[in-house]
């Protein structure tokens, strides 16, 4: 099914008028760009998630500063499903422009709550409506003209508690510690918050069926979105030298990880253990990252699918002349400009093999928001140590949303600074030679540019050279390092984050996905399971190079889905490069590539479309 | 410390580091016989010798280009990054906020400079990044065997006799006006003048920009090129005498007042400028400016030391990083304890 036409029969079962649908649905809030509805939506949410509730949240915002409509879900669910949700079932109501629009697209029985004036009752009868004079009750709270834009979005979130039976103390609580050290602007957002709730409590009697009842499943969790995770894992991993140039979905990251480091690291006289820069654009961050990490710095810089096409050529020096270095790439539609402020993981192939000639990279790929912390980490350890740049793939949806999570663990390991050979190691070696293989592991040693020996100095260049890392055009030794990078590359593949085994139930089906379509998948998993009585088995992949579990998953399974959020289906193609030739055959795909996050419909009527069920 | 015993033969030479320049060789050049760029190598390897800079202290960055292989060919015992076309700025910003204790020479040419690489150009004089940003200008595109650059003058003409039409970029007369804070042009044919700026470069702590004019013998220093070994000795007009005085040597007073534009350096020597030019200011940034604007007009050369200005914060003072190498930082400074982690967690829930 293309577009959400479900009635509430259909998803939820049979629905009487007086059943109850508790904690197992999602809410729409339709406004418009730059009307400050983020944070109360946020509050929201996080009022939910205070009640207990799994819970999640989703922007849909254009590529805009102010004025078109935005929409942002949350979705409730005992079940713990994280995904998004094709229908929502509320509707919160605030954007003349798509009024109409956004009522017709509820299911029957669905609930709209919006601003009175929008009198949504001439459209359809049946829903319930709660008309609700949003714009009379700010008026009456908040006497000051200009604030009122602010306070406005918090009568609707009053209105909301009090209609799903939210509650009151829960939503104050989260307010509070949103504006910890501001009293007054607590004050008007929570006065505002209680006049909402109010005014539904007295004219609005109940008549739908949700509610969000009290439970015990987010004890002790977290909520965060990717961008921030990655940031505190970076900061965490030691990241010294960040150069970036803005670009959405991946701005964020950016910007909380300084707000980090300056909390953070600074030393007690009040000096940096870092050095933040704003490039002129992504040549230039890259570019930067590179000549950081040759002297030793652990850099990053953060980007999305045009940044990753500038960095091309410099990926291919890093590769080559083999300096480490982190690269983000919170995932957005493309291709060109696209849809920036949406989905996609379609920069996956051609980041693999980023650059001219013979080239390829590690990807880690985080598939939740704990992953990204600990992948952030990790990346700087596993760029050192392989000393070449290593990419870590996020999406806009993953990156820019809210999610839940257990806490962070502190890293238990301590940083691995890679093959670095010091004044006195020279002293005792007499000499070394940067590119050879003395370890049998495709790693030659380096020095840093400082060291203390006359001996220390070598020369890097991206034109061939040879282990001693002088300048070659000998057939002979330019291949050798070619041949080296080659099985450095491939003994990568000890050293990545190996696939977890969701599901292995010796199913002769099998499913693969990555980074943010875990979400969906999961739930799709129930779905195949309860709605077909087939349970098959699902893998998720978390980095490139594959480590050899993967081909012994695709090898027990006759049939092997790839689920992925791109058009050409690269992460099977990519597979398809690695397999062995026999394997081959096995792998079909099932896409979704209209910017959305995907969610586990879709992937449920596919996989019954192309299993013949 | 090279010591002499009683017995021994005189060694080489040493400079106050013990070292004899033999140290600041490097490997046997490849370029054209004659090319200005090797006695701009043989400048750079007499006052890093001179200034007794220890080699291990010195990174040697460059682009993609003939002045680009160079840095093989001085200070074998330096680092070296031979990087990109046009992207030697950002890989050595990159290992300056690694580690800012280090000195940064780049050496880069005319194409790698004012054509493909102006835009990271432009921004690393903005920034003030302590390095020395070296140009070996001859005009041309060697390795492409003769193409024009862009900082070809106005009617100059190749060999194969096609003319330059479009006006030059005075890649002196950018960077003093986006920040740079030691700016010059030199000759590669001019022993002294180029070794005394060089010296000072050395001393200064900020951003250097070197224009040298190089000349191509192979592809561009024929009749009717005005970046030619014979248009070049005819034309440059230096603006001032550079004079550069360690700090451990006497100021003599031979000029008399008025004519000496003194110039303390951060390391305690002095860069003695004698005014050529009437009236001739290079701290006054619009002047500067101005006049290499009239120079153009009037088809002059003019060589020396442009613009200087030893105060100001370089980008690592604006950063405020801390006095050891962000490179090689202990764990213990990178990363943030346990209970930092913890109170963000509460945070969270």
């Amino acid at each position: 099914m293309a577009t959400g036409n479900l009635t509430l029969g259909q998803e939820q079962g049979t629905l009487s008028a007086r059943q109850r649908i508790v904690n197992d649905f999602s809410i729409i809030v339709a406004t418009v760009n730059g009307s400050g509805s983020q944070s109360s939506n946020s509050v929201l949410l996080k009022s939910i998630f205070g009640m207990g509730v799994p819970v999640s949240g989703k922007n849909l915002f254009p590529s805009n500063i102010a004025g078109l409509p935005t929409w942002y879900t949350i979705r409730a669910s005992k079940d713990g499903y994280v995904a998004r949700k094709r229908d929502s079932e509320v509707l919160v109501s605030l954007n003349p422009e798509t009024a109409r629009e956004d009522v017709l697209a509820l299911p029957a029985g669905g609930v709209a709550i919006y601003e009175e004036k929008l009198n949504l009752k001439q459209y359809r009868d049946d829903v319930v409506f709660y008309p609700v004079p949003i714009d009379k009750i700010t008026a009456e709270v908040c006497p000051t003209a200009k604030l009122r834009k602010l306070v406005r979005n918090m009568v609707y979130v009053g209105a909301v508690a009090q209609i799903l039976r939210i509650e009151l103390g829960v939503v104050e609580g989260g307010l509070r510690k949103q504006f910890a050290s501001k009293q007054k602007v607590f004050d008007s957002n929570f006065g505002a918050v209680k006049a909402g709730f109010d005014y539904a409590q007295q004219n609005l009697p109940k008549q739908d069926p949700f509610f969000i009842e009290r439970s015990n499943q987010t004890t002790g969790q977290i909520v965060i979105d990717g961008n921030a995770a990655c940031a505190m894992g970076a900061v965490f991993g030691g990241v010294t030298v960040v150069a970036w140039y803005p670009i959405t979905p991946s701005t964020s990251l950016v910007e909380a990880t300084i707000d980090l480091l300056k909390k953070l690291r600074m030393t007690p006289d009040g000096k940096a253990t870092y050095a933040v820069v704003q490039a002129e654009d992504e040549l230039a961050a890259i570019g930067m990252v590179l000549g950081a990490g040759w002297a030793g710095a652990r850099s990053m810089t953060s980007t999305s699918g045009p940044g990753i096409s500038l960095m091309a050529e410099f990926s291919g020096l890093g590769y080559y002349a083999e300096l480490p270095g982190v690269i983000f790439d919170v995932e957005r539609s493309g291709p060109s400009t696209g849809m920036p402020t949406r989905t996609q993981q379609a920069d996956l192939l051609s980041t693999a093999f980023l650059s001219h000639g013979d080239t390829k990279h590690p990807i880690l790929l985080p598939g939740n928001v704990k992953e990204c912390f600990e992948m952030a980490g990790a990346a700087f350890d596993l760029a050192e140590r392989l000393q070449t740049p290593v990419f870590v793939f996020t999406d806009l949806d993953l990156g820019m949303n809210n999610w839940m999570s257990e806490p962070f663990e502190y890293p238990a390991k301590p940083q691995d600074r890679g093959k670095v050979l010091t004044a006195e190691d020279l002293d005792r070696l007499g000499g070394f030679a940067r590119y050879r293989d003395v370890d049998g592991d495709g790693i030659g040693w380096r020095t840093l540019p400082g060291t203390d020996h006359p001996k220390a100095a070598y020369f890097t260049r991206g034109s061939g050279h040879n282990d001693a890392a002088g300048y070659t055009e000998k057939p002979g030794e330019y291949q050798a390092i070619m041949d080296r990078l080659a099985r450095k590359f491939d003994y990568a593949r000890k050293l990545v984050p190996a696939p977890v085994t969701v599901r292995d139930g010796r199913s002769k089906i099998g499913f693969l996905a990555f980074g943010t379509t875990d979400f969906a998948l999961r739930e799709s998993l129930d779905q195949i399971e309860k709605e077909y009585g087939k349970k098959v088995d699902y893998m998720r992949i978390r980095a490139f190079p594959f480590t050899h579990a993967i081909h012994d998953f695709v090898a027990s399974h006759e049939r092997v889905y790839v689920v992925e959020q791109n058009r050409d289906g690269q992460m099977a193609s990519l597979l398809k490069l690695d397999l062995p030739a026999d394997q081959v055959a096995k792998l079909r795909s099932i896409l979704f590539y209209n910017g959305l996050p995907i969610d586990a419909r879709t992937i449920t009527e596919e996989f019954a479309a192309k299993e013949g069920l | 410390m090279a010591t002499a015993t009683a017995n021994a033969t005189p060694g080489p030479k040493v400079n106050q580091i013990g070292l004899p320049i033999l140290e600041y060789r490097g490997g046997k050049s490849t370029l054209c016989a004659g090319c200005g760029h090797n006695a701009i190598s043989e400048r750079i390897i007499d006052a890093m010798f001179e200034m007794g800079v220890q080699p291990e202290r010195v990174v040697k960055m460059s682009g993609i280009g003939c002045s680009s292989k160079s840095p093989a060919y001085f200070m074998s015992r330096s680092h070296s990054f031979n990087s990109v076309h046009g992207r030697m700025p950002s890989v050595t910003t990159g290992a300056v906020l690694a580690n800012h204790t280090l000195t940064a020479l780049g050496v880069s040419g005319d194409g790698d400079t004012a054509s493909i690489g102006i835009g990271q150009f432009v921004h690393l004089m903005r920034r003030n990044l302590p390095m020395i940003y070296i140009i070996e200008d001859n005009g041309v595109y060697g390795l492409t065997k003769g193409q024009f650059s862009a900082t070809a003058d106005i009617g100059s003409v190749l060999k194969h006799g096609v003319i330059n039409d479009l006006p030059p970029i005075d890649t002196c007369a950018l960077a003093i006006q986006l920040g740079a804070t030691f700016v010059g042009r030199s000759f590669s044919g001019d022993k002294k003048q180029l070794l005394a700026m060089l010296k000072a470069a050395i001393a200064h702590k900020g951003t250097v920009m070197l224009d040298v004019l190089s000349p191509c013998v192979t592809f561009n220093d024929h009749e009717g090129s005005t970046k030619s070994y014979k248009f070049l000795q005819e034309h440059d007009d230096p603006i001032n005498e550079v004079g550069f005085i360690d700090d451990f040597e006497e100021i003599d007073v031979d000029y008399g007042s008025g004519q000496i534009f003194d110039v303390p350096m951060h390391d305690g020597s002095t860069l003695r400028l004698r005014k050529l030019h009437e009236d001739y200011d290079p701290s006054d940034k619009a002047n500067a400016v101005r006049t290499l604007m009239e120079a153009h007009e009037n088809n002059e050369i003019l060589t020396g030391v442009f613009y200087i200005e030893s105060q100001k914060p370089t980008f690592i003072d604006q950063l405020n990083i801390v006095d050891e190498p962000l490179a090689t930082l202990p764990q213990s400074l990178t990363r943030p304890p346990q209970h930092a982690l913890d109170s963000l967690m509460a945070s969270l829930q």
